[in-house]
């Protein structure tokens, strides 16, 4: 046997791939699964505590800074290392699939209110005073005037974050979760080939590049012209 | 609750290993960062030769790498490579997987930085008798590095923060050791130390990051 045939019946072995098959797929729902309720609780939580900050609460204001820098600051796997093996011994004991999904929420969470706020800030005062002046309410002037152009300055660093993100659902392979590199590696190790892992690479590749792809694009058509 | 996450006793005994975790995660990001940071000068200055022979491929390269997440990148080298015969240490391939992923970061960041010094600079300098790289090495790069600051800033937060990934190729970092006094103790008081002193260690960069954005962002009116 060549060297290349050898490689490819190593790395490429198609029985072995054929087998797994099934497995590799109930990953990618997985990850499809965790990456959306990711990406709506996460952005969905962080757009929340950017409108809450906007009352200008002081207080409040000092708490939701806190948790945005304790959340910037921990790694992701961190925290649902800790989620999942530490909140046992106090009592509620989530899966790996929930301790995943929370952790990863609270980062996109705290990342996504630090560019809404940014974006929601970059908009001069004097908009504010003129929109209220003319009758608008405090959330007339919020929704109408300020977020739709708070919402076209926050996008590109907003995907890119996003994407950054949502492959750390990646990381649930380390708490048990099923999603692609949980299923590749079990697989693997069943097999004693690396073909699933190789599988499980091209899944994700097919899942994430072209989401990278289209962010690229995004970014260059909601780049504020220069 | 105060027993099972703050248990002083438990704190005294793995303090030392977790102190040793805390020390490799510092050595490991002294030397992965400047290897990202090197990765992405490579890159940066490779896309700055305009052929799209160059420039396809290079954004291809750079994509990938953006698209596929590190810890699957790191599982490769560290259990797939041995079937091709090839055994690197844990150590070694967090080397390589961060070689490759965040210099394609900071290769995009550099990238905008040089393209934000305008052509008038180069051709300036040319004018003046400076060759092409003594352009982009004095006059190019340190504005360029400027510009972006606080974009480099936010991808060595996020550079350090990812050496954590170590600990599942058992790359003996602070999230490892705490986890090794976490199933010796069998309490989760290490874990919470681990948590805490990340947070000591990155809170300042985070708060001049915030600051820097804010003011990125709003000086775009």
């Amino acid at each position: 046997m060549s060297g290349w045939d050898k490689f490819v019946e190593t790395f490429f072995n198609a029985k072995v791939m054929v087998k797994y098959l099934p497995d590799i797929l109930s990953g990618v729902v997985v990850t499809i699964e965790l990456a959306l309720l990711i990406v709506v609780t996460g952005l969905g939580a962080g757009l929340a505590f950017a409108l809450l900050r906007s009352l200008a609460i002081r207080p409040l204001n000092w708490l939701i800074i806190f948790v945005v820098d304790l959340f910037r600051s921990l790694p992701p796997l961190v925290i649902i290392v800790l989620m999942y093996f530490g909140l046992p011994y106090a009592g509620p004991a989530p899966s790996g699939f929930v301790s995943t999904w929370l952790s990863l929420a609270f980062v996109l969470m705290a990342f996504s209110e630090e560019i809404f706020w940014a974006g929601i800030t970059s908009i001069p005062k004097g908009q504010w005073e003129a929109s209220r002046s003319t009758g608008l309410t405090f959330g007339q002037t919020l929704f109408n005037v300020v977020l739709p152009q708070a919402f076209r300055l926050t996008i590109p660093p907003l995907t890119n974050r996003t994407i950054a993100i949502t492959k750390g659902t990646a990381l649930g392979t380390v708490v048990a979760v099923t999603e692609i590199l949980g299923q590749a590696s079990s697989a693997m190790s069943n097999s004693y080939n690396p073909s699933p892992l190789m599988m499980g690479a091209a899944a994700y590749v097919v899942l994430f590049l072209p989401v990278v792809v289209a962010a690229r694009w995004v970014e260059t058509k909601f780049a504020w012209k220069r | 609750m105060i027993e099972a996450f703050f248990n002083i006793e438990i704190m005294k005994a793995a303090w030392p290993i977790v102190l040793t975790g805390l020390w490799n995660t510092i050595l490991l990001s002294l030397i992965v960062v400047p290897l990202g940071l090197l990765g992405g000068l490579i890159l940066a200055l490779l896309a700055s030769i305009k052929h799209p022979l160059v420039r396809w491929p290079l954004m291809a390269w750079v994509d990938f790498f953006r698209a596929f997440p590190p810890l699957v990148l790191l599982v490769l080298l560290f259990a797939g490579l041995p079937f091709a015969g090839l055994e690197l240490g844990g150590f070694a391939c967090v080397a390589i997987a961060f070689f490759l992923n965040t210099g394609s970061y900071y290769g995009e960041i550099f990238r905008a930085g040089i393209d934000s010094v305008p052509a008038g600079q180069v051709e300036a300098a040319r004018s003046t008798g400076l060759s092409r790289m003594q352009s982009m090495r004095y006059v190019v790069l340190p504005q360029a590095v400027r510009n972006v600051m606080p974009d480099l800033l936010s991808n060595t937060l996020e550079v350090v923060k990812l050496t954590s990934l170590g600990s599942v190729v058992a790359v003996p970092e602070l999230l490892y050791e705490a986890r090794q006094a976490q199933s010796i103790t069998y309490n989760p008081t290490p874990i919470v130390m681990a948590a805490v002193i990340y947070f000591l260690l990155l809170w300042p960069l985070v708060r001049l990051l915030s600051r820097l954005e804010n003011r990125a962002l709003a000086g775009r009116h």
